[in-house]
């Protein structure tokens, strides 16, 4: 025994605390409905939520999740040939961002990471459009303020800190709204990340910022259980979804594979956001079934029968029993599903050639709003350049 | 004409601006009650409330991020940075988002942000409270960098960049906030646009080249110069990023020689940049190399030495010697 000799009783005392420490970080309890067998349960807040949804939403539901996972094989098979530098498969995550983006209303603003395919569909952007990124002829694609759904953004949790100011934005037009009468909508703010981003010290300042001004965003994190080759349990020593009680407004965990569930807590969470009432942080318990990016390989870092386990809590295929039993949908409903799929699939492989190389002259024109002396020079610079060549081309000619 | 400090300049300057657009809104770090640890933003949320004068959490990534998001929303913020040491943690936000969003949305979206940091040394502080980063973010593009040397300028450029659809970080040299000067609050001059630079002072045998804290020193080096019989041009460069380029052009074609003054580290600095183009664009007029003077390649030193690290009349001086001995 050394100097350090504890008194006595204080280990137990030590293990006794320990032990109430962790228990506090025990699991919340998850919202979930439609279970993995595809029978619908109750909760005691957002049943009455889930109700609101009738049956031709849950066939959109249903028709938008397979659709984007049609989608997303499709981009896959486009990476693999050659046609797209990289894609970000969302394969196991439809339900989460199907029935998220659906609780949201036009007047609503999204900011994605990079991941939101299904976001995006929902929220009507041209899929087209949002592969440009990832062929490598635009840093962005679409126009963010057509469907109020901004630009993905690489660096991760970036976006979380645009979402805040966005909704203290939003804020300050009610205000200027009251004094001049406006009939606008209440609008709030989405911002989406992941279980790795949460990590990100924006991530913090995010909700700091967003606790203490009541700023209209919920946080929606997709935890789906791997940030590339890391999982969740080195990002997190508690359920993300309990961190919204350390800065003071709500935190909900809810089945992510359970579209039902996602919506209705969406749903929620965003008339408290747009009622004044603050942020809410909404952790949806998923799982990215496919691999982080086609240069990922998820067999070095992850057992196959996780992703078993995971693949038997599908979010397809518990809506798809749940429409069926209940006789809400027949077959030639889903026929019709992957028949639009197809399409959509045909429409992306040919849209996908055809998406014009930009001219490097727009890159001058857009690095800064106003005229500026440094680019006009090397602009001028590059003309001339070029013009050297065309001149010898037709020397030559 | 009024007659006030740079502190008071940029107090009015925020004030006109916080007047004439509804939009515009300041945030920052004890920048309300305590009116900033400089006062600049003195009696400011007085006037126009907690909601256009945001006293934010100590968070510099965030004040910037959201700021970034307001202005997504049709909003002109204006953060401040309390030392230029601490603007490190929203130098991702500054240079990976700020900077690009622009050019990443094709033009569809701009980000009118703009970043006040008070900058510079020689007001015996402690480490982080001296640097002068501005060559990090004139690095990237996207981004316009200003620093006034007197207040007629801070009272007109504070406006500007506000107006300014691009983001604009607005260096305020710190060791200078209470220098005094007239200020014309009706009529901008020169002023009207904050990237071009200005001669102040007409010389024919050498031209110095500073902005911001150094201006005055370069005018004192230009005063002692007489002495020896020396007539020298000293221009306010007043825009780091975009450098006017056209105004430092024409008078080397003037005078054939070129001394750049800053208190950054000359190594990587805008004085290098400035000596490069001007040597292209001017190379058969120069009499002698253009001549850098600024600070040492070290982290900025205790304040108790900070003098021997500080560009000074004297070390102007030497480099002018060195000019005119070719």
């Amino acid at each position: 025994m050394g100097s350090t000799q504890l008194p006595p009783g204080t280990d137990e005392t030590l293990a006794a605390t320990s032990a109430a420490v962790a228990a506090s970080g025990e699991p919340v309890e998850m919202v979930q409905l439609l279970g993995p067998d595809g029978k619908l349960g109750t909760d005691p807040v957002f049943s009455d939520y889930a109700k609101r949804i009738d049956p031709e939403k849950l066939r959109v539901f249903y028709a938008d999740m397979a659709r984007i996972r049609r989608f997303d094989q499709e981009a896959t098979a486009l990476q693999r040939q050659g046609e797209l530098a990289l894609w970000v498969p969302l394969t196991g995550q439809e339900a989460a961002q199907i029935g998220s983006a659906h609780a949201s209303q036009p007047q609503d603003y999204i900011f994605p990471t990079y991941r939101e395919h299904g976001v995006a569909l929902v929220r009507n952007v041209d899929l087209a459009e949002l592969l440009k990124q990832f062929r490598g002829v635009s840093n962005g694609g679409w126009d963010p303020r057509g469907n109020n759904f901004h630009l993905y953004t690489l660096v991760l949790a970036a976006q979380t800190l645009h979402a805040v100011g966005y909704a203290m934005g939003i804020q300050r037009d009610q205000k200027l709204a009251v004094a001049g009468d406006s009939n606008d909508p209440k609008a709030a703010v989405i911002a989406y990340f992941g279980d790795g981003a949460s990590s990100e010290g924006d991530v913090h300042e995010s909700m700091v910022f967003a606790a203490s001004y009541d700023a209209p965003v919920v946080f929606f994190c997709q935890n789906n259980h791997w940030a590339i080759s890391v999982p969740t349990e080195v990002q997190t020593k508690v359920p993300l979804a309990n961190r919204a009680k350390g800065y003071g407004f709500p935190g909900i965990r809810v089945d992510g594979n359970d579209v039902i569930a996602v919506h209705a807590v969406t749903e929620w969470a965003l008339e408290h956001a747009r009622e004044g009432r603050g942020p809410v942080l909404i952790e949806a318990y998923t799982y990215r079934v496919g691999a982080h990016t086609t240069a990922d390989d998820p067999t070095k870092y992850r057992e196959l029968a996780e992703e078993a386990a995971w693949r038997e809590k599908d979010p397809l295929e518990r809506l798809e029993k749940y429409l069926r039993t209940e006789g809400l949908a027949d077959e030639a409903f889903f026929e019709q599903v992957q028949a639009d799929g197809d399409e959509l699939a045909k429409y992306v492989r040919s849209t996908t050639h055809g998406l014009e190389v930009p001219d490097i002259r727009d890159s001058f024109a857009n690095v800064y709003a106003e005229a500026h002396p440094l680019i006009a020079e090397e602009q001028a610079w590059f003309e001339e350049y070029s013009a050297g060549f065309e001149a010898d081309q037709e020397a030559a000619n | 004409m009024a007659t006030m400090t740079i502190a008071k300049a940029i107090n009015e300057g925020l004030r006109a601006s916080l007047k004439s657009n509804p939009k515009s809104l300041l945030m920052g770090e004890d920048i309300g009650h305590l009116g900033g640890v400089y006062r600049v933003t003195d009696g400011l949320i007085k006037e126009f409330g907690a909601d256009r004068v945001v006293d934010s959490p100590l968070a510099e990534s965030g004040i910037v991020g959201t700021a970034i998001g307001l202005a997504l929303r049709g909003y002109f913020p204006v953060c401040e940075i309390q030392f230029d040491g601490f603007v490190y943690p929203a130098f991702n936000q500054i240079t990976t988002q700020l900077a690009k969003i622009h050019a990443r949305s094709h033009g569809r979206l701009t980000v009118p942000v703009v970043i006040r940091i008070p900058y510079g040394g020689g007001i015996g502080s402690i480490e982080h409270h001296s640097e002068s980063p501005e060559a990090l973010f004139a690095h990237t593009a996207g981004l316009r960098i200003i620093s006034p040397s007197n207040a007629h300028d801070a009272y007109w450029m504070i406006q500007k960049a506000i107006e300014c659809q691009d983001p604009v970080i607005f260096f305020e040299p710190k060791r200078r906030y209470w220098l005094k000067g007239e200020v014309d609050v009706e009529n901008a001059g020169l002023s009207e646009d904050p990237f071009k630079a200005h001669v102040v002072r007409e010389g024919t045998d050498a031209t110095i080249v500073a902005y911001g804290p150094l201006v005055p020193v370069a005018l004192a080096a230009a005063n002692a110069a007489i002495e020896d019989g020396r007539s020298i041009e000293v221009i306010d460069l007043r825009s780091i990023s975009p450098v006017d380029f056209d105004t430092v052009e024409e008078s080397v074609k003037k005078t054939g020689r070129l001394i750049v003054a800053h208190e950054a580290p000359t190594f990587g600095g805008i004085g290098g940049e400035i000596a490069a183009r001007i040597s292209e664009r001017a190379f058969l007029h120069l009499e002698a190399p253009v001549i850098r003077v600024g600070g040492f390649h070290m982290p900025y030193p205790v304040a108790k030495v900070e003098e021997d690290y500080l560009p000074d009349i004297d070390k102007i001086l030497e480099a002018l010697d060195r000019s005119l001995a070719y």
